[in-house]
């Protein structure tokens, strides 16, 4: 794909370009328009997309522009948001995680701050910045039917479990840094972390793990989370660790606590 | 005499014409025990080996020690036909198609929790009562022995199912063996039969896990309780109770229906543990391959020392001669356990080289009535926790929000700095407590009551203790420092003098008291 596109780019400044880009744009406007009024429901506009887009700005200016900047060009404490794309925003700011309740070393997953409709707006603002990853719809997201569990576990153990552990439950990383819990988490979100890389998570494109596997990888994932807990109370999952504070503190004070009581009874 | 008495007299009667036991059996049992609850945690041991030994041998009936490449087509559906090993798939198949398999494996597995935590209480109960004293001594080694081949056995039994956690935890082990100097790498291909992982290792450690160290494990616990039973048990002291004879109940009918009844409730607890509480759920680690690792990956909480203390050593590293030394593993991963442990198997040598004493002892010590062992004893215990927390950092951290640094750097520093004042302040502990038995004797138990005197003052009331009390806090022996001197009457230096100043100055730390109350004390305050 990324050949294809170089091979695209030597183009870019052909004498066709311009008139052929013109034809495009009208072309593409020109079915908008068409299907924009023959559906309801998807896609939106251009006027409601702009709409949007207006309402995302002015969202934008109040939540977020003090740290990203007034055209979300960055600052000295937060990112250049040009380019990250709306799935970005959407993992970003419909967890909770921005805007951060405070400078700590990474944003917490808390509640979100602003609802569905503002967060779509939000997206749709920085999306119009520059092009970058899209939200994935509800038919790119069908795990269920388009999934492997026992592929995607095998997937997730080689690029996942180092960080998040093995069964998902996240983990430490370096100077307080952390990979977060997946359970609970929104599949959309799952899938929107692989392909934009929220802070130290590095980006999966489609070309390391295809957009079949990503959806392996959220079954399994699923899969773990409704798994009963099958040999009893689960722990945590997190190890070794937890079992041995158990066998401290209730397995050892059962056993002592008898054994105290065996050496006063029978006198 | 009824129709049973009868049948059972003729029983009785046709085993000991061919046995002679019934001699043996009116000795051995109408045998002494004393009776206190630490003496129990021994016996936890003892019972939580059984469990693991009847659990153990249900697992072997099922599971396939071979690391032979299968397809899975088991019960477990997110595995479903994942290429893994024949060792896996079958502790896959001993926990989700077996009957009771899942239970079996997970007694057994905390039952060698419990197996290794009860040596510990044990052996701290041994030793801060000075019951390795002599004639205990060797008694002291096979109980060390028994506690470094139960890591080791813990860890293989660890590292059978095959799981990411399990090779992981032997890809560490490859790793401290290879970091031995020279013959490393030899013996790293030597165990695993070529490279890591290869396909022999499983099969090998499998055998010394279910033959050799069990074998190796009964033959010492044998020895070791025969010891017991030939030396007689250490008891408390009390009135009653001297170096010469043991004060407590004949092994039948009161010890054996407590120890009976004891195994019932160890087997119980366990029981209870592995049916309300998962461990090493092996099916979601996933089958081992080199190339994955998970967050977390721990060892067990007996081997998490080892761990911690690996976590948190600096990368050193040298290379010499076309050779590179791995400091960073070498020094915690071998020398220092190698350390610790030659020094506690040595420890009730040590102890009578310091204090002179060669004399037997049956009566145990009370911790305060040793200030400088119960220290160092403290002072071991909290290296060895310092490190334990280190080798479970990172839960550590996302648990409580902190950051894996600053836990290792904390622990890098505690480790040098908390042992020794944990041995200061319990060695000051140790002499407090003593005054205050000394204060005890001699004033009595503060009543609570308050007088007022005909003159205005007030007063507590003290009422003197029982004399069993008294007796109790006052009939250990305060054995004065050795007397070692650097020169001789004619002043001349004596040989092996460092070596006498060392060993008369750690005498003086040993002898360090505060002075028991004695009956003259107390006629002079009743005297008042």
């Amino acid at each position: 794909m990324e050949n294809n596109l170089k091979r695209l780019s030597r183009f870019r400044r052909h004498r066709a370009v311009a008139p052929l880009l013109l034809v495009l744009a009208l072309l593409s406007i020109g079915t908008t328009f068409s299907v924009a009024g023959a559906a309801t429901s998807t896609p939106l506009s251009a006027a409601e997309k702009s709409a949007l887009i207006d309402e995302g700005k002015q969202l934008f200016l109040k939540g977020c522009s003090s740290c990203h900047g007034l055209n979300a060009e960055g600052g000295a404490v937060a990112p250049s948001l040009i380019g990250v794309g709306a799935a970005s925003v959407d993992f970003q700011v419909a967890t909770g995680r921005m805007p951060m309740a405070d400078m700590s070393v990474q944003a917490m997953r808390k509640k979100p701050v602003y609802n569905e409709k503002q967060v779509e707006a939000l997206a749709a603002y920085v999306a119009s910045l520059a092009p970058g990853p899209e939200v994935p719809g509800e038919s790119q997201l069908n795990y269920e039917r388009d999934g492997s569990a026992a592929e995607g576990g095998e997937l997730f153990r080689t690029n996942c479990a180092m960080c998040h552990n093995f069964a998902a439950q996240g983990g430490a990383l370096t100077q307080g840094k952390y990979a977060p819990t997946l359970m609970g988490v929104e599949p959309r979100h799952i899938y929107e972390a692989m392909i934009t890389g929220p802070q130290s998570m590095p980006v999966f494109s489609d070309k390391t793990i295809t957009p079949e596997e990503k959806l392996s990888i959220i079954k399994w994932i699923k899969a773990a989370e409704s798994e009963p807990q099958l040999g009893g109370a689960a722990l945590g999952r997190v190890g070794p660790v937890t079992e041995g504070l158990l066998v401290w503190t209730l397995g050892l004070g059962l056993l002592v606590g008898v054994a105290v009581w065996l050496a006063m009874k029978a006198r | 005499m009824t129709a049973r008495e009868r049948i059972a007299g003729n029983v009785a009667n046709y085993v000991d014409e061919r046995t002679g036991a019934a001699k043996w059996m009116k000795k051995n049992l109408t045998k002494v025990f004393p009776d206190h609850w630490s003496f129990l945690l021994g016996e936890i041991a003892l019972y939580s080996f059984i469990i693991l030994l009847l659990s153990g041998t249900f697992l072997t009936f099922w599971f396939d020690p071979s690391q032979r490449e299968v397809i899975y087509e088991g019960n477990y559906e997110p595995l479903e036909g994942l290429k893994m090993s024949a060792a896996y798939a079958s502790t896959l198949h001993i926990s989700f198609e077996v009957r009771g398999g899942l239970l079996m494996r997970q007694i057994h597995h905390w039952a060698a929790l419990i197996f290794m935590a009860a040596i510990v209480v044990h052996l701290m109960r041994v030793y801060f009562t000075g019951a390795f004293r002599k004639p205990r001594e060797f008694n002291w080694i096979i109980g060390v022995g028994l506690l470094t081949l139960g890591i080791v056995e813990g860890f293989l039994g660890y590292s059978l199912p095959d799981d990411l956690l399990s090779g992981t935890g032997i890809r560490i082990a490859e790793a401290i063996i290879q970091a031995l100097p020279v013959v490393g790498s030899y013996l790293a291909f030597f165990a695993f039969g070529g490279a890591f992982p290869g396909e022999a290792f499983i099969p090998r450690i499998y055998t010394v896990h279910v033959l050799l160290l069990p074998g190796a494990f009964l033959a010492l616990i044998t020895v070791h309780l025969m010891l017991v039973w030939y030396q007689k048990h250490t008891q408390y002291p009390g009135p009653g109770r001297t170096e010469k004879n043991v004060v407590g109940y004949p092994l039948l009918p009161v010890y054996m229906a407590k120890a009976g009844g004891f195994f019932f409730i160890v087997f119980g607890v366990t029981a209870f543990l592995g049916a309300v509480a998962s461990i090493n759920p092996i099916w979601l680690y996933g089958p081992y391959t080199p190339g994955q690792i998970s967050a977390g990956s721990q060892p067990d909480w007996y081997m998490g020392w080892l761990d911690g203390l690996v976590r948190m050593s600096p990368p050193l590293e040298t290379h010499a001669f076309g050779h590179t030394i791995s400091w960073n593993i070498l020094i915690p991963g071998l020398i220092v356990p190698g350390i610790l442990f030659t020094g506690m198997a040595l420890y009730p040598f040590i102890e009578s080289w310091i204090t002179g004493d060669k004399r037997e002892h049956h009566l145990l010590d009370r911790p305060r009535n040793a200030p400088n062992r119960t220290a160092l004893g403290v002072m071991s215990l909290t290296f060895m926790l310092v490190a334990l927390i280190n080798g479970g950092n990172d839960i550590i951290a996302t648990t409580f929000h902190l950051t894996i640094n600053q836990i290792m750097w904390f622990s890098r520093i505690a480790i040098f700095v908390l042992p020794p004042i944990a041995f200061v302040i319990t060695k000051r502990l140790c002499l407090s407590l003593q005054r205050a038995d000394r204060e005890l004797v001699l004033h009595g138990r503060e009543t609570g009551r308050l007088v007022m005197m005909p003159h205005g003052e007030f007063v507590e009331v003290h009422e003197p203790i029982s004399a069993e009390k008294a007796w109790l806090l006052t009939q250990h022996e305060q054995n004065p420092a050795l007397a070692l001197e650097e020169h001789d009457s004619s002043g001349v230096r004596r040989p092996k003098a460092l070596k006498n100043k060392l060993r008369a100055r750690m005498s003086k730390a040993h002898a360090v008291a505060v002075p028991k109350a004695t009956a003259e004390d107390l006629k002079q305050i009743e005297h008042h």
